[in-house]
């Protein structure tokens, strides 16, 4: 009649695991039907390539305007915030003084003026990218066009990308960014507190056969296009002219490359 | 057996009520931090790991130095440490855990921590470290509750627990790798980008965690009638490993200032310039720095001498030296230096807040409670055989 | 039974704990969720078009897996059109082209208000439901609603 406690453990096991099977069977015979006959594919306008790239021609960037003009394009079709200050502080596309940017090893008689000239920095989209290494959960992945692109949905906020990409283009959303958007752009969704965010070369745009907002928007300052194409203009820039690259030793290929001192294109 | 931490003195249940009190206001602390997101620390764009990730560095060497006792015991019979292994083992399960919690209070979407298991990424090395700390948690929790288990009957552990034990020891060395991949694999942090991180963070934990279980079994020697080390002899033996440890560990922090310094690559010095002489201007850590140095070198000369080692008044005092050296080397120092400079070469600092520190104490409070509520399930047990 | 008295008391306790809810809401009328499928944006479609990105069946019954995968397959795979069962292709965007029909000019004012949450703002569309199911999606603390509402 009585059942000591080691009968009783295994009779509860036995009914737990009824339950759960049950209820896996059951939910798993319903799911099926979503959408059989269904497909999906790009946008027949979608400009494709393998390989997407850009060139910073810096002597198209003259005066304040011209970076603000870039980086208030981009920050506002994003949704990106402006908190003010720097420790929260979250951007895609800005600009930055030539040594900092390409720090390490300067001639100590640099001009004043060229040590502190600015450049326009951003996300280099590097072939081997370290943070798409780093991350946990692949919310930071390779697409097969390159670009280096954030699931926000999958982020779990660890900042392993950030500690990990070397140019230090990872911003993390310390708040939740949606008080400290001026006017949101219906264009892209906002972000959420506790995801890392970067620049993404617009694959939203690319999709509707658009240019990168920052590219509209620079005058010829930012060229951009598919490497892998011989016929691009950034690929005969990039293999004609002396361009530079932000830390290449670090053996990521980094894909913004920067003309300076060169006025015609090729 | 776990009754047994349901009875105790009027004391045991003060400390007791104290660590839960210590908890709940970190909870509460979390609590904002979860509501507010990470922006109540003071981690940054330019330092984005601060005292969260530091302390599950240091916990993962206190979780790993268990195997200190473990290879000595089982693999070269060292009789000594017989009464002392478990209390290794439950000093690993507490520090394995917070561990984890730090983690998950760093973490800007706990929510989605599932993710990680969800969509499994070989290439990450937080993927593996995931998969090493839960292994040694449970390499811990069924080894040590076994045995002890076995011990209260008064028969040998099962056999098959065996085979366990000895994987612990290679496992509790993985662990402490895998933590230091997770820095010395990344491109452009010099502090971290060096081959040496590995031994130097397994000598430090060598070092730091046995010292913390010495000073352990001195607290149970005085709060129960439990003697772990009935013979004499253990205490000393794991002093001398603490000892050499951390010399071992001062000597590679040298081979790295000797690279540094020596090459004269800016870079490879940038972040020992800022914690030994301050950068551009800013020296937050600089006597923290300093500090470390002069306890290091006090703990290892007061553990050197038989005159100061084997006094009991002073060993503790040595004991703490070390600890705190360690703590303030790598719990403090190693993490946050390693993004300074950033990216561009500029120096941005961070100082912890005070929800920050608020949620670390209640995570070692929590840790504080599973060691006290382990370590009273271990010596009633034992309390109950020699009675 | 060994303390049976004090075992069953407890059991009885508890029992009654757990079932508060039932009898709280006893006897209360029950009135499902409204689910407007009328907005203006979609009686302004053709008859033809009204019918949303699958049949309604297919759309109560699954809408959150088919929103699953259109995030897999417009955020991970780059694939940004969904052709439908019927071969019909709709561009895969929660704002532009779901909340585009499911929103009302009121909601898309409160957008515009500044309202951080659109469709859960209001009983409108997602929310009549979801609230009703105490189901609480994450998808507006980023997504917002239609392109108009930005006007």
């Amino acid at each position: 009649m009585s059942i000591n406690r080691r009968q009783f453990l295994r009779r509860a096991g036995m009914l737990t695991a009824l339950g759960f099977g049950g209820a896996v069977a059951f939910t798993g015979f319903r799911k099926k039907e979503v959408a059989e006959a269904a497909e999906y594919s790009l946008k027949q306008k979608a400009v494709l390539a393998t390989r997407w790239a850009m060139v910073v021609d810096m002597s198209k960037f003259k005066t304040e305007d011209d970076f603000n003009r870039v980086t208030e394009a981009c920050h506002r079709l994003h949704n990106v915030p402006d908190f003010k200050n720097t420790k929260d502080e979250i951007k895609w596309i800005w600009k930055d003084d030539y040594h900092h940017s390409f720090a390490g090893g300067h001639n100590q008689y640099l001009d004043e003026h060229i040590v502190h000239s600015p450049f326009m920095v951003l996300c280099n989209h590097c072939e081997n990218p370290p943070c798409v290494k780093a991350c946990p959960t692949q919310a930071t992945f390779k697409r097969r066009d390159g670009i280096v692109a954030m699931d926000f949905h999958r982020c779990i906020g660890c900042r392993f990308c950030m500690a990990a990409c070397p140019f230090g283009a990872r911003s993390f959303n310390f708040k939740d960014p949606r008080p400290f958007i001026n006017e949101v752009s219906p264009e892209y969704p906002t972000r959420t507190a506790g995801v890392v965010e970067k620049c993404n070369f617009c694959y939203e745009r690319l999709a509707k056969g658009e240019q990168p907002a920052c590219v509209e928007k620079s005058n010829g300052g930012l060229i951009f296009g598919d490497l892998d194409n011989p016929n691009s203009e950034v690929r005969k820039i990039v293999s004609t002219k002396f361009t530079i690259r932000r830390k290449p030793e670090l053996g990521t290929q980094p894909c913004v490359y920067y003309l300076v001192g060169g006025d015609d294109h090729a | 057996m776990l009754e047994k931490a349901l009875t105790g003195s009027k004391k045991y249940w003060a400390w007791i009520c104290l660590l839960l009190a210590v908890i709940a206001v970190g909870f509460y602390a979390y609590l904002n931090q979860f509501n507010n997101g990470l922006g109540v620390t003071g981690m940054s764009r330019d330092v984005s790991w601060g005292l969260y990730i530091a302390q599950f560095t240091f916990l993962v060497g206190v979780a790993a130095s268990a195997v200190m006792l473990v290879l000595p015991y089982y693999l070269h019979d060292f009789k000594k440490f017989g009464k002392m292994v478990i209390l290794g083992e439950f000093l690993a399960i507490p520090a394995v855990i917070m561990c984890m919690l730090f983690i998950v209070v760093d973490l800007g979407q706990p929510m989605r921590i599932m993710n990680v298991i969800l969509y499994p990424s070989p290439r990450s090395v937080m993927f593996y470290d995931m998969c090493v700390l839960i292994g040694y948690l449970c390499i811990n929790l069924v080894v040590g509750w076994t045995t002890l288990g076995a011990e209260r009957k008064g028969t040998p552990p099962p056999a098959w627990v065996k085979p366990i034990i000895y994987l612990s020891i290679p496992w509790a060395v993985s662990i402490h790798t895998v933590t230091a991949f997770l820095y010395a694999g990344l491109p452009g942090h010099h502090l971290w980008l060096s081959a040496i991180m590995a031994a130097r963070f397994l000598a430090s934990a060598f070092a730091a965690g046995p010292a913390i279980l010495i000073l352990l079994c001195l607290i149970v020697r005085q709060v129960s009638k439990f003697n772990p080390d009935p013979e004499g002899g253990a205490i000393q033996s794991l002093v001398k490993i603490v000892r050499y440890a951390m010399i071992a560990n001062v000597f590679f922090f040298v081979l790295e200032l000797f690279t540094a310094f020596y090459s004269n690559i800016p870079e490879y010095s940038a972040s020992l310039r800022y914690i030994f002489f301050g950068l551009d201007g800013h020296s937050n850590l600089v006597p923290f720095m300093w500090t470390a140095v002069f306890l290091a070198f006090a703990g290892i000369l007061l553990l050197v001498f038989p005159q100061t080692r084997k006094n009991g008044k002073i060993l503790p005092f040595a004991l703490l030296a070390i600890i705190i050296a360690n703590w303030i080397d790598k719990g403090m120092i190693l993490i946050v230096a390693g993004f300074v400079p950033n990216s561009f070469e500029r120096v941005v600092e961070y100082t912890p807040t005070l929800n920050e520190i608020l949620v670390t104490l209640g995570v070692y409070g929590i840790g504080l409670l599973l060691i006290t509520v382990l370590y009273k399930v271990a010596i009633s047990v034992r309390e109950e055989k020699d009675s | 039974m060994y303390k049976g008295g004090k075992i069953i008391a407890s059991l009885i306790i508890f029992v009654g704990l757990l079932t508060i809810p039932f009898f709280y809401n006893m006897g209360k009328v029950n009135a499902g969720p409204e689910i407007n499928l009328d907005t203006p944006a979609i009686l302004a479609l053709a008859p033809a078009d009204q019918q949303c990105v699958e049949s309604p069946e297919v759309m109560k019954a699954n809408h959150m897996q088919l929103l699953n995968q259109w995030r897999e397959a417009a955020v991970r795979d780059g694939q940004s059109v969904y052709i439908n069962s019927q071969g019909k292709s709709f561009e895969i965007s929660l704002q532009n082209t779901c909340l585009n029909c499911h929103s009302t000019e009121a909601e898309k004012a409160s957008v515009t208000g500044g309202m951080s949450n659109p469709a859960f703002g209001s009983t409108q569309f997602c929310a009549s439901c979801h609230d009703y199911n105490a189901v609480q999606p994450l998808c507006y603390t980023c997504h917002i609603g239609s392109k108009e509402a930005a006007k």
